[in-house]
């Protein structure tokens, strides 16, 4: 059954939204620490376990499969609800703060890969080649 | 009218299904006559996104962009915080356990260098534009990280309006940069990998602004780096109006 799958899915996005949220309680924060992440986990596991083969395999799986799929048109939806309008009005000083902000990131993004797994650059460096 | 109105308002997510498929449809016709498959087909339905989003919000004023148009208002609802992360967590199917541990330890140092550096830039060009007051200066520091952190600070430690809105702007200017500009650097900066995927996600912290340039970069990608991104918006209002605002009101 379909359902199942998009129930799976369902539980593990409200379980890891409860425990971002008691997260950020604990931590005396205004905001959801993680929930996103950890309810990912919890998919991950589940897809890995074999006692919850019948809600990740077949049908099921293929309710989880459709909202997979149906990520791209959900990213497009949530571009054309951006307030660009307000970022462009932000003025000269939002402009730069948040361009240079991306810049430096972007730039660090090779530096750290490589502090975490002194492979990987090799592992480029051959499909390149 | 009236018709058009009545059924597109009663049956709006229905429509949002059907105009973003329609634009997705063009987006991807496009990429493949016109750049020959250079350009990722789902980059351009995004940015015809973010331009519709430009002209929903200055012909309306509102501030959810195309979808404050009431014949568009179920875009508001499918591009919604709900829909995006049921989305992404549907995406984390199929991910290796061994991926994601191998990136585990360079993930979470990614998260915190990420807040520190962003915070660190938007701040010092605090500094550049004249701004001498601490909490002005922590407010667009913490704008930098994302446009979450930015009035989470700033309400914390009592910084203006103004700046608070600032500070919002700059996150958004942030957010929407690395929606457009991940698949344009993606090859300069090895983001071809779950490992360095992690990475990019806890560096860059804006989910909305990381979801879609993954997804306009490789598909594949996209569940590791939403999975350190997610965690980065909570690391931003832990530390910026604590240690980050003491570390400024220290300095000026």
């Amino acid at each position: 059954m379909i359902v199942f799958g998009v129930a799976l899915l369902s539980i593990c996005l409200i379980l890891g939204m409860l425990i971002g949220e008691a997260l950020g309680v604990l931590l005396g924060v205004d905001a959801n620490v993680g929930g996103v992440g950890i309810a990912m986990l919890f998919l991950v596991f589940a897809s890995n376990s074999d006692a919850l083969k019948a809600l990740t395999q077949g049908a099921a799986g293929d309710g989880i499969k459709f909202w997979s799929a149906m990520y791209i048109p959900i990213v497009v939806a949530m571009a054309a609800r951006q307030n660009v309008a307000a970022a462009v009005d932000g003025g000269v000083l939002a402009l730069v703060a948040g361009v240079a902000a991306v810049v430096v990131s972007f730039a660090l993004v090779p530096i750290l890969s490589k502090l975490g797994n002194p492979k990987t650059p090799s592992f480029d460096s051959e499909e390149a080649s | 009218m009236d018709i058009i109105e009545t059924v597109f308002l009663r049956n709006s997510l229905v429509v949002a299904f059907a105009v973003i498929g329609v634009t997705i449809w063009i987006s991807y016709f496009l990429a493949d006559k016109l750049t020959n498959g250079r350009i990722h087909g789902s980059a351009i339905a995004i940015a015809l996104g973010l331009v519709a989003a430009y002209f929903g919000g200055v012909a309306t004023g509102g501030n959810t962009g195309v979808a404050d148009v009431a014949l568009f208002s179920g875009i508001g609802l499918m591009g919604g915080g709900m829909m995006r992360d049921f989305a992404i967590v549907a995406a984390a199917f199929g991910v290796h356990l061994s991926e994601l541990k191998k990136a585990g330890l360079a993930g979470v140092i990614s998260i915190f260098a990420g807040v520190i550096v962003s915070f660190v830039v938007g701040a010092a060009i605090a500094v550049m534009f004249g701004y001498t007051d601490a909490a002005a200066i922590t407010t667009i520091g913490a704008g930098a990280v994302t446009y979450i952190v930015g009035p989470v600070t700033g309400e914390a430690i009592g910084a203006t309006d103004a700046v608070i809105t600032l500070s919002v702007a700059a996150g958004l200017v942030k957010s929407i940069l690395v929606m457009i500009g991940t698949p344009l650097v993606a090859r300069y900066i090895g983001l071809d990998n779950p490992q360095s995927a992690m990475v990019f996600g806890g560096l860059m912290g804006t989910t909305s602004g990381v979801a879609a340039g993954l997804a306009a970069t490789d598909p594949k990608l996209v569940p590791y780096g939403a999975m350190t991104a997610t965690f980065y918006t909570g690391v931003g209002c832990l530390l910026g109006p604590s240690i980050l605002y003491f570390l400024v009101s220290g300095i000026f």
